[in-house]
């Protein structure tokens, strides 16, 4: 085995990657590139050229990627914080994240059926948009291929993350509650990290976002599905 | 530190029983999440307790995503099959989420204040 498939040498190659595309970004200051977005291309471009598998790179990534549950449990803390706010608005918010997860879950696989793509690809992407938990444990209920949807997931948030904010200005999505709702439903954790970096504000109803579509899909995507004739 | 990651461990472990006694399909972290919100409301536990290390991985959330994201490896014979109805329809519809959960925000919120506006009067 070559020391290239080194556990440590791969999560400490991830941290350095991490870091050198965070340093990119803030010399630059291109908002584009995303420092998640660089890390994933450096690292896949990397493993192809040494030939390293992806089984092989998870033994070490698997130590990183096992922070994403304690993660979205630390996002009780924001949420806690905004408590006041949200048990004012509780109609709104429950209305408005019921709709995003309709339209989101039913604009998806009808988009994906239009554009010709399978039908297992079309039910790997009917979650895309909560948090890679509870994405691959729906994937997995309704019969898709949870590798695919674990990156869609990923490049989703980038996505959203990325463009959200500039898209509500073209929507006319203005309060700072709406905006930080709809990034957290339309993009999760990732879309929430940026939101965190326009104001601690928009980051906890984002978080509320994610939490409460995260629950809507996860009881809803069959239903949906059967709905638009799938059965599942 | 060492007592901020057992609360918040405390609170995922919280959410595995219940995933595991109950067989529900929500997973266990997000269930922690509310557990954990529930209890600094009801003050069983102090938000001094697990700020520190809560406020670290919510900043930082973003690289934990990075060795999911180099899944994409894995898949890149699909996604190259299928790249062009994959790309579109998480990018559009992307758009329409953030459009509709917006505008039914802010239009519930439109009409609940001028009823109120309403009974006042």
């Amino acid at each position: 085995m070559s020391y290239l498939e080194n556990k440590f040498f791969l999560i400490g190659l991830t941290f350095i990657i991490y870091v050198a595309s965070q340093v990119l970004q803030r010399r630059t200051g291109i908002a584009y590139l995303n420092p998640i977005l660089i890390s994933i291309a450096v690292l896949i471009a990397f493993m192809l050229c040494c030939g390293i598998d992806y089984e092989t790179y998870a033994e070490g990534g698997d130590y990183i990627d096992f922070w994403l549950k304690p993660a979205v449990v630390a996002l009780g803390v924001p949420l806690y914080r905004q408590l006041e706010a949200i048990k004012k608005q509780l109609l709104p918010i429950m209305l408005a994240e019921l709709a995003g997860c309709i339209a989101g879950i039913a604009s998806v696989v009808l988009l994906a059926e239009l554009f010709g793509a399978s039908r297992e690809v079309v039910l790997s992407l009917a979650s895309k948009s909560v948090t890679t938990p509870i994405a691959i444990e729906v994937t997995q209920a309704i019969g898709g291929i949870p590798a695919l949807t674990a990156a869609v997931v990923v490049c989703t948030g980038i996505f959203g993350g990325m463009t959200g904010f500039k898209l509500m200005k073209y929507s006319r999505v203005k309060s700072p509650i709406a905006q930080g709702l709809s990034i957290g439903t339309a993009a999760h954790a990732v879309g929430t990290s940026a939101a965190m970096d326009v104001g601690y504000r928009y980051g906890a109803f984002s978080s509320l976002g994610l939490t409460i579509n995260g629950l809507f899909t996860a009881l809803l995507t069959p239903f949906i599905l059967s709905l638009l004739g799938y059965t599942v | 530190m060492i007592l901020q990651c057992a609360v918040l461990f405390a609170f995922l472990a919280v959410g595995e029983l219940i995933v595991w006694l109950t067989g529900i399909p929500v997973p266990s972290s997000i269930i922690g999440m509310l557990a954990l919100t529930t209890a600094l409301k009801l003050r069983i536990v102090r938000l001094m307790w697990v700020d520190k290390v809560s406020d670290f991985l919510v900043k930082n959330l973003g690289f934990f995503f990075v060795p999911a994201g180099v899944g994409l490896m894995n898949c890149l014979g699909l996604i190259k099959a299928e790249w062009v109805p994959i790309v579109l329809a998480s990018v559009i519809s992307t758009f329409v989420i953030i459009a509709v959960t917006g505008w039914v925000h802010q239009s519930v919120r439109r009409i609940m204040s001028s009823r109120h506006e309403l009974s006042r009067k």
